[in-house]
C-alpha cells in the first residue's frame, strides 16, 4: 500500500506536508549537503528584508531546557541579492519555495512583496513578529489591526498565496488570525518563537546580547499545538502551517490532528540536518502502519477526551 | 533524534565530499587533567577530516537539545575508508559532563567534518602553533600534519595551571620546539602564550602563526602576530546551535576586502579565519596591536598559506570539507 502525502486546502497545495521553518534553513544550499531539498513539501527561507542586514551582536543564542533562545536580528542578504543569487538555485533544484518577508513598516513589507512579483517564488510568508517603528516599536503580530494592515498591503501586490506567521505572544491570537484572513491572507503559519529571557545566576549577566529572544524547540510545542487547534476550530477552512518544536513523526501527526495542513520543522533541523527528509519518510511509514490512506485525512481529527473511542 | 544510529552506520552523501552523519563507537577513553579524551571509530569522517575542522555530537543529557561542537583533535586512518578521530572534551557544562561519562563501545551520533580547515603552507614554511587550554588539541593535530608535510613546527601551549595543560606525545615528536606557559608558573614559563611569541618567532624564523583557544587569547595572538608582521590563522569559538550554517547564531565580525565588517558564520565560513581580519574590538576583545587599526597593517599571508580568501568569503558558499 502506498499512502498519499499530498495536502491541499484553500490555496495551499503541497506534495507532502513537511516544510522548513523560516530562519532554520538559511538559503537551502547548506542543507542540500545532507538531503535533497526538493523532497521537502516546501522550503521556507530565512526572512528577507528590503536592504541587507548584518543582524545583532553575539551572543545570539542560549540553550534552555528542551529549547533554545535566539536573537539574530534578521541577518539576511536583502531581497534583491536573494533573488539574484539564492532563488535561482532553489528553483533549479525543483524546490517549492516560500519566501519569508520582514520589515519595520507596512511600506517595507509591501516593497519586498513587490520585488517578489514575477519571480519563481511559490508563496510568501509574512513574518509579523517584527517591531513596527511607526508605532513605538510594537510588534505587528501582537495587534490585529497592525497585522491586517501589513497583510492587506502585501496581498494587494503579491501574485502568489500569502501566509501570515503569527505569534502566541498575542493576547488573542484567534482575533489576529481573523483579522489577517479578512485582510487577504490565504493561510496562517502558527506559531513563531515565544519571547523569552535567560540570566546567568552567578554573574547576573543577561545571556543574549539583545536581552530578550525567541524561544523555540520542544519546550514550546504544546503552546503551538494549542494555538493551531484554537485557530483551526475558529477558522476551519483556512490552511495552517503548524510550527513549534517538531522533532518526531508523532509530533507531526499531533499538529495535523490539531488542524495543521502542513507542519514546519525548525529547531529540529539544528539538531538533525536530515530532519525534514527523515520526517517526510517517517510520516509515510507511520500512516501506513496505522492504516491511514493519506496525510490529508488526519487534518483536524483531534477529538475531545471523553468522546475518544 | 529520530532513530538511534548503529555502530558504523553512515548517513548522508557518501558519493561526494562533505559532512556525514555516523554512528561512532567509542574505542578508547582516557582522562588528562580536567579533560576527557575520546577515541571514536568514525569511519569516513576520519578520512575526510582536516585540522581545524569540527564535528557536532549529539548528547543525551536530560533537558539538553542541541548537539555540541567539538574540534577534531586527531584523525588516524586504520584502513581504507576506516579510521578514528579523537575529541577532547572540556570540563564545564551538561553536554561535556555527559560526553565525559561515555564508556567504551557506546555509540555516539556525530556529524562532520564541518567548517573550513587550517590552510596549509603552499611552500616549505616555518609555522608557529599556539594553543590555549583544550584549544591546544587541534594544534597538536595540525602539528602532526604540518611536520609530516615537511614544515617546521614551533608549538606553544598555554593554560592557567599545569593541570590544565594539554600534552600530546605525537605533537611533541612532530614539533621542532615545544614551549609551555602557565598563568601561575606551575609549568613552563610563567605568563601568557603571547609573552613568548616574539622569542619563538626569532628562534624559528616564523613565516605563519596558527592559533586555537579562547577568543581573548586569539585576539591577543592576532595582535602580537600583526606586530611581528606575521600572517595569522585562528580557529574561533562562538555559541553555535546547528554547526551546519543555518541558524546564524555563531557569527563573527570579519572585515572583508571591501573594508566593511560583515557577520560571518564561524561554522561554515570558519571556524578558521584570518586573525588580522576579525574585528576583535567589535567582539569586546582587545587585540594587543591596537585591534582593527593594527590588524589593517598585518599581512594576509596569502603567499604563505595560499588562501588569501580567508576572511573575505562569499556570503553562502558551503563548499566541500577540505
Amino acid at each position: 500500500m502506498s499512502v498519499d502525502l499530498g495536502v491541499r486546502r484553500g490555496r495551499l497545495a503541497l506534495d507532502n506536508p513537511i516544510v522548513t521553518a523560516s530562519g532554520c534553513f538559511a538559503s537551502g544550499q547548506e542543507i542540500d549537503r545532507f538531503i535533497d531539498v526538493d523532497r521537502i513539501g516546501a522550503v521556507v527561507v530565512k526572512s528577507l528584508t528590503r536592504a541587507p542586514r548584518e543582524g545583532l551582536p553575539t551572543p545570539r543564542m542560549v540553550e534552555t531546557p528542551s529549547g533554545m533562545l535566539n536573537a539574530i536580528g534578521l541577518q539576511n542578504p536583502g531581497v534583491d541579492a536573494w533573488l539574484a543569487e539564492d532563488l535561482p538555485w532553489l528553483a533549479d533544484r525543483g524546490a517549492t519555495t516560500i519566501a519569508s518577508i520582514a520589515g519595520d513598516s507596512v511600506d517595507d513589507f509591501v516593497h519586498v512583496a513587490r520585488r517578489l512579483r514575477g519571480s519563481r517564488v511559490d508563496a510568501i510568508e509574512v513574518n509579523l513578529s517584527c517591531p513596527n517603528v511607526e508605532h513605538r516599536g510594537l510588534v505587528f503580530a501582537l495587534d490585529p489591526r497592525a497585522s491586517a494592515e501589513v497583510i492587506q498591503g502585501v496581498a494587494r501586490v503579491a501574485d502568489v498565496p500569502v501566509l501570515a506567521k503569527l505569534s502566541a505572544d498575542a493576547s488573542d491570537v484567534v482575533a489576529v488570525a481573523r483579522a489577517v484572513v479578512e485582510a487577504g491572507a490565504s493561510g496562517l503559519t502558527l506559531i513563531n518563537t515565544v519571547l523569552g529571557m535567560a540570566i546567568d545566576p552567578v554573574s547576573g549577566r543577561i545571556q543574549l546580547a539583545n536581552g530578550y529572544g525567541g524561544l523555540s524547540g520542544p519546550a514550546i510545542r504544546p503552546i503551538a499545538v494549542r494555538v493551531v487547534h484554537q485557530v483551526h476550530t475558529a477558522l476551519p477552512e483556512v490552511p495552517i502551517v503548524g510550527c513549534g518544536g517538531v522533532r518526531s513523526v508523532e509530533d507531526v501527526v499531533q499538529f495535523l490532528r490539531a488542524g495543521a495542513t502542513a507542519v514546519a520543522v525548525g529547531t529540529g533541523t539544528f539538531v538533525d540536518p536530515f530532519a525534514a527528509a527523515t520526517l517526510r519518510d517517517g510520516l509515510a511509514a507511520w500512516l501506513e502502519r496505522h492504516g491511514h490512506a493519506s496525510a490529508a485525512a488526519l487534518v483536524g481529527t483531534a477529538v475531545p477526551r471523553r468522546a475518544a473511542p | 533524534m529520530s532513530g538511534r544510529l548503529r555502530a558504523g552506520q553512515v548517513e548522508g552523501r557518501t558519493d561526494r565530499d562533505g559532512p556525514l552523519r555516523v554512528g561512532a563507537e567509542v574505542v578508547a577513553r582516557r582522562r588528562t587533567g580536567p579533560y576527557a579524551v575520546l577515541t571514536l571509530a568514525a569511519g569516513p569522517v576520519a578520512q575526510r577530516a582536516r585540522p581545524g575542522q569540527f564535528v557536532e555530537v549529539a548528547v543525551d543529557a536530560p533537558g539538553t537539545l542541541l548537539r555540541r561542537p567539538l574540534s577534531v583533535a586527531r584523525a588516524a586512518l586504520t584502513g581504507s575508508g576506516v579510521g578514528t578521530i579523537d575529541l577532547v572534551v572540556g570540563a564545564e557544562g551538561a553536554g561535556s559532563a555527559w560526553l565525559g561519562g561515555v564508556a567504551a563501545h557506546d555509540v555516539i551520533d556525530l556529524i562532520g567534518p564541518l567548517g573550513r580547515p587550517f590552510p596549509l603552507p603552499v611552500r616549505p614554511a616555518s609555522c608557529m602553533l599556539v594553543g590555549g587550554g583544550y584549544g591546544a588539541a587541534p594544534m597538536h593535530y595540525l602539528a602532526e600534519v604540518l611536520a609530516a608535510a615537511g614544515h617546521r613546527v614551533d608549538l606553544i601551549v598555554g593554560a592557567a595551571t599545569e593541570e590544565q595543560l594539554l600534552r600530546s606525545m605525537e605533537a611533541k615528536r612532530a614539533a621542532t620546539s615545544l614551549q609551555f606557559t602557565t598563568d601561575d608558573g606551575s609549568a613552563g614559563a610563567r605568563g601568557r602564550v603571547t609573552d613568548v611569541m616574539a622569542a619563538v618567532a626569532t628562534r624559528g624564523s616564523t613565516d605563519v602563526v596558527y592559533a586555537c583557544g579562547p577568543n581573548a587569547m586569539l585576539a591577543a595572538v592576532s595582535g602580537v602576530a600583526a606586530s611581528l608582521g606575521l600572517p595569522v590563522r585562528v580557529s574561533i569559538e562562538e555559541r553555535m546551535a546547528c554547526g551546519v550554517g543555518v541558524c546564524f547564531t555563531c557569527v563573527v565580525p570579519v572585515r572583508g576586502r571591501d573594508g566593511v565588517v560583515h557577520h560571518r558564520r564561524s561554522c561554515i565560513d570558519g571556524p578558521v579565519l584570518d586573525g588580522a581580519r576579525v574585528d576583535w574590538d567589535a567582539m569586546g576583545l582587545a587585540s594587543a596591536a591596537g585591534g582593527a587599526s593594527g590588524a589593517a597593517t598585518a599581512p594576509s599571508g596569502g603567499d604563505v598559506v595560499g588562501d588569501g580568501d580567508t576572511g573575505d568569503l562569499p556570503g553562502a558558499a558551503p563548499g566541500g570539507a577540505a
